[in-house]
């Protein structure tokens, strides 16, 4: 029998999966942009199966609207990324120290 | 076993080994491939806890639009991928320590004294034939969530013009019209009146 706890468990994974992620990945800024809407993911599995097993729409209201603010997020991120590559012509977190003191 | 069982672990490992692949693979191409492959096994997942219209939201949103965004960007940057990838190796054991760590932790605590068991939240059942869970969604869109609804739209507004923004670049070597100074050009600033004097006439 799938309970809560199933769910909560592969969101859990997930979300462990996508922070060792950014730890391998820290390096190439897509791949951190990548993580991170894995996350995002990660977290909303949470949120639905909540909203299914309280039996409350509240969850799935608000799962539509990170899946609003994600996508903005993307899109924005990746045009400072496209700026970024135009500008630098690496994206390569190491070598983006122009602020450095 | 019964079957929703079956689909369920399918789609779980589906989506684990497709999200280890997107955190491992070097080409990031592939890695923006793996990540449609997740979000689809995720929209899956959804449909078996009845939230269909956020399934259906998520393939298209994601799979159709987020994501082909990514995979426009990743090709049109002419990237190195070997220094990107520099570093793998040492960052892999903290990496992996810290995932074990959150995971076992996550995992004591959702296991421990049976606190998300069939019993403190049971399996509920089925929505009765003809429940419409698009319409349920949109009516609580529509009137408890009117304003924060409202609200995702400027949001999606803002996020849309701030992309353009970014990326709009004036290049002085393009020749472009501009119909602002074509409409309001003047009769002075294209005609010159020039005074030929007449020359005399020269008999052969």
């Amino acid at each position: 029998m799938l309970t809560l706890a199933h769910f909560l468990t592969l969101g859990a994974v997930l979300f462990c999966l996508s922070v060792a992620g950014i730890f391998l990945n820290r390096k190439n800024v897509i791949i951190l942009l990548m993580c991170i809407e894995l996350m995002l993911l990660a977290v909303n599995m949470n949120f639905v199966a909540f909203s299914r097993f309280l039996g409350n729409l509240d969850g799935q209201v608000f799962v539509f609207f990170i899946l609003t603010v994600a996508a903005a997020e993307a899109a924005i991120g990746l045009a400072i990324l496209v700026v970024l590559f135009r500008n630098r012509s690496t994206i390569n977190v190491t070598e983006l120290d122009e602020l450095k003191g | 076993m019964p079957i929703v069982e079956i689909i369920f672990y399918a789609f779980a490992l589906v989506l684990t080994a497709s999200a280890v692949m997107v955190i491992t693979v070097r080409n990031p191409v592939s890695a923006a491939l793996f990540l449609v492959l997740a979000f689809f096994s995720a929209a899956a997942i959804w449909m078996l806890l009845e939230a269909e219209f956020l399934a259906i939201v998520l393939v298209l949103v994601y799979v159709g639009a987020v994501m082909v965004l990514f995979l426009f960007v990743v090709m049109m940057l002419d990237i190195n991928l070997a220094p990107l990838k520099e570093g793998f190796i040492n960052y892999l054991p903290a990496g992996v320590l810290i995932a074990v760590l959150m995971a076992a932790e996550l995992l004591t605590v959702l296991w421990a004294r049976g606190r998300f068991d069939a019993i403190s939240f049971p399996v509920p059942a089925p929505s009765p034939h003809g429940y419409s869970n698009t319409r349920e969604v949109g009516e609580w869109l529509y009137t408890q969530f009117l304003l924060p609804f409202e609200v995702a739209g400027i949001i999606l507004l803002v996020a849309i013009i701030a992309a353009v923004a970014l990326t709009l670049r004036k290049r002085p070597e393009v020749k472009t019209q501009d119909p602002s100074r074509q409409s309001q050009v003047r009769r002075a600033e294209r005609i010159r009146l020039v005074k030929v004097p007449s020359e005399p006439r020269q008999d052969g």
